[in-house]
């Protein structure tokens, strides 16, 4: 015979000071838990949100991220004829890009921080259809101008528009901002890739990396085929999504690894916790329990009525942290991505997934620090128990 | 019965109980531990910083280079004691998880401008000898087994190829926190398989300055000799650039201290409120006591040396085991060096005792204030 529900709830009522701790120290664990994780979903997010799978990143060959590769325009022109690339009238959809990396201080803090200055081609716009001006016009080929992302524009100091910045030797105005619909390349300033190079001192005819827009996402194979057989060129062809899903785990496997610790050990220490407060409150109830057992309810019904107590100030106590966490969802921050060692900003994503994990984390804690005790409880021996009375 | 007897008593009392709240106190100083050396880790470089010591960079950002021919420029500035190179190589050994950071240096200064950085005599000139030679430091060493002799291959990612190096020399640190992962090899090895850019470029600076209360004077003057220059430069202390790479991961120190703060906060409640539990149940004994001529004041020093003996107890424990699992975070997370040092434990275990004595501020005044009567009415 199951002991009835409304029982439980009472009494996790009646005892609310100590419950109230237990739920402060599972809500605080399972916060701290969601919102690193949530950190890190972030993260990848945005930079796996970047690629299109219907787009193809060549760079030299050898070189893990696209700043240290190296590209001649001989190689750009061999790559243009590559089958597999989508062409309209104007032409193959292939963007050669130059990247270089200046330090610009931060609005928030006055302190430098690495920002991508990318040199792309006047085809970029078909090449990456998601990325739209939402202020001000693209940049006019060969004139010193530039386009800054939503984010980076939020984030830099000097880059609004119609103000100058300035790169190199030249002074360069900015005539836009584009939106990359929150993804890395919302992140950089976009310029003339040819100026870009006469700007650094830099050979006019060389760039990073070739973005091409293939027909399909299933003609990337033949695509990359063609071109590693090539012996004109020595290069490395990459999805454009698998290339900054790659350049996203260092930085999300070290956010990871440090909030799973975290919110492992705070985890323990709320175990700890609901232990000792179910004790407690155990032994303020001995006789409770033996006029339960006495009223003929079970040692199996003890034990699942104390289980559910546990499990129900741990499911309070979850959905307490989670609704602490879910205001950071969206929340734009930014670090600096090792890999490709420029500044990214990228928003918090408690995904229901998260949410989830975050729940069943804490009902676990419950679950631990309630199973101990309860177990006591029903094993207790009815006579004894009884003749405290 | 002295008092001390009577303190373990009632620890005694309940063996889990007071178990249990010694491993609250255990954990959150575990935690604590952990989190002050992911502090060091990031932030250590700041603090070791030389103060004699500038680093200057293009002043586009440290990936453009700057030409070798500054040095000589840079070495005749008033104020500048010598002038040291490096460039980034950015290899990859066998996997790109594997990372550490290489130098192309320039051999015949480098060491001096390092005097932290300890390495015998006789390896040094093993590898200046050497032209394909390197120094190794002993973190990275010890990471891949690499020892004196043998022979290391980098892919190289900026400079294209297949690279050999001889291990000539390792390094070690005179301080806790030196970083000891680097990777040094001749730019002249650099500049005659690469050839191309590399060649008269090189990636940074290291000036040391005779006055260290002089350094930004001096660092204004050389940013001020290559004004309007091709390559501009922008020179710092070397605290300031390390700075500026650890302001670049965002405001990690605020994340840091908010879980900290959550995790004191809730041990605070926790066994603040367990330490309440336990004198509500001895009220009647507490009562008797006082009958017994204790004054408040001893009943107060009693339950506050319970809990002091258990936050002493858990949280030293706690936050030696952080101690012993640190140096694994070393090598989980490479690249960053964890640390702990004794004055952080001390500080550690003084944190416990101060909550400690928090915690039991509440419980420990409610049973110096008790009513005799009231107490053992109960009875």
């Amino acid at each position: 015979m199951g002991i009835p529900v409304l029982y439980t709830i009472r009494s996790a009522q009646v005892r609310w000071v100590p419950n109230l701790v237990a739920v402060v120290s599972i809500a605080g664990t399972v916060a701290v838990f969601v919102s690193m994780l949530a950190l890190a979903s972030g993260f990848r997010a945005t930079l796996v949100a970047s690629g299109s799978a219907q787009n193809a990143l060549v760079r030299r060959a050898g070189s893990t991220a696209e700043v240290e590769s190296v590209l001649t325009i001989e190689e750009v022109r061999t790559i243009q004829d590559a089958p597999g690339i989508a062409r309209d009238d104007q032409g193959p959809q292939v963007s050669p890009e130059a990247l270089v990396i200046v330090a610009r201080p931060l609005r928030q803090t006055g302190t430098d921080a690495n920002v991508q200055l990318r040199g792309v081609s006047p085809r970029v716009w078909a090449v990456r259809p998601n990325v739209r001006i939402v202020a001000g016009r693209a940049f006019t080929p060969g004139l010193p101008e530039v386009i800054v992302g939503k984010h980076a524009a939020r984030a830099y100091q000097g880059t609004e528009l119609g103000s100058t910045l300035r790169f190199g030797g030249t002074a360069w105005k900015v005539v836009g901002i584009f939106d990359a619909g929150g993804t890395a390349f919302d992140s950089e300033i976009w310029c003339d890739a040819v100026l870009l190079n006469q700007a650094f001192q830099r050979p006019a005819q060389i760039f990073q990396s070739v973005t091409v827009r293939l027909v399909s996402p299933d003609a990337f194979s033949s695509f990359k085929d063609a071109l590693t057989a090539d012996p004109r060129l020595r290069v490395q062809v990459d999805r454009e999504i698998d290339y900054y899903r790659k350049n996203s785990q260092a930085v999300t496997r070290m956010i990871e690894i440090l909030g799973t610790l975290v919110a492992f050990i705070m985890g323990i220490g709320a175990v700890f916790a609901g232990l000792n407060t179910m004790y407690s409150a155990l032994s303020a109830r001995v006789r409770e329990v033996a006029v339960l057992r006495a009223l003929g309810f079970g040692a199996l019904s003890v034990l699942g009525a104390f289980l559910l107590e546990a499990l129900l100030i741990a499911a309070i106590g979850g959905l307490a942290g989670l609704f602490l966490v879910l205001p950071l969802n969206g929340w734009t921050t930014s670090t600096i991505n090792w890999q490709t060692f420029s500044h990214l900003s990228f928003a918090f994503r408690v995904t229901p997934r998260l949410a989830f994990e975050g729940f069943f984390f804490a009902l676990g804690i419950g679950f631990l620090g309630g199973l101990p005790p309860a177990w006591r409880a029903a094993r207790w021996p009815v006579a004894r128990a009884l003749r405290e009375l | 019965m002295t008092f001390g007897t009577l303190i373990w008593a009632n620890l005694r009392r309940r063996k889990l109980r007071t178990l249990l709240t010694m491993a609250s106190f255990g954990s959150a100083l575990f935690l604590y531990g952990i989190l002050r050396a992911l502090h060091g880790a990031l932030y250590g470089g700041v603090e070791l910083a030389s103060a004699s010591r500038l680093v200057v960079i293009n002043r586009v950002s440290l990936t453009q280079p700057l030409p070798q021919a500054y040095g000589e420029k840079i070495r005749r500035v008033p104020g500048v004691v010598a002038v040291t190179s490096a460039n980034w190589f950015g290899g990859v050994y066998q996997d790109e998880r594997n990372f550490f950071p290489q130098f192309a240096i320039e051999a015949e200064t480098y060491r001096d401008m390092y005097p932290e950085f300890v390495i015998p005599d006789e390896q040094w000139q093993a590898f200046l000898r050497d032209r394909q030679g390197c120094v190794i430091g002993e973190a990275t060493a010890r990471r891949f087994g690499f020892q004196v002799g043998d022979r290391v291959v980098l892919r190289g990612t900026i400079f294209p190829g297949t690279w050999e190096f001889n291990v000539r020399a390792i390094y070690r640190g005179t301080r806790d926190l030196d970083d000891t992962t680097q990777f040094w090899f001749h730019r002249e090895y650099l500049e005659e398989r690469a050839g191309g850019w590399v060649r008269g470029m090189v990636g940074w600076y290291v000036v040391r300055v005779a006055d260290p209360d002089r350094a930004l004077e001096v660092a204004r003057a050389i940013d001020a000799r290559f004004a309007n220059s091709p390559w501009e430069t922008k020179t710092e202390p070397e605290q300031a650039f390390t700075a500026s790479f650890v302001k670049q991961m965002g405001n990690v120190q605020f994340l840091i201290l908010t879980v900290g703060a959550v995790v004191f906060a809730t041990l605070l409640l926790v066994t603040g409120n367990t330490m309440a539990m336990a004198v509500r149940e001895r009220t009647g004994e507490l009562g008797v006591l006082k009958t017994l001529g204790f004054t408040d004041t001893n009943l107060l020093l009693l339950v506050e040396a319970e809990i002091l003996v258990q936050a002493l107890i858990g949280g030293g424990l706690g936050v030696l085991a952080a101690g012993a699992v640190v140096p694994g975070l070393s090598r989980a997370i490479p690249g960053m060096i964890f640390h702990l040092s004794l004055p952080e434990v001390v500080s550690g275990v003084l944190l416990a005792l101060g909550v400690g004595g928090v915690a039991g501020l509440l419980p420990a005044l409610s049973a110096a204030r008790l009513s005799v009567a009231a107490a053992l009415r109960r009875v």
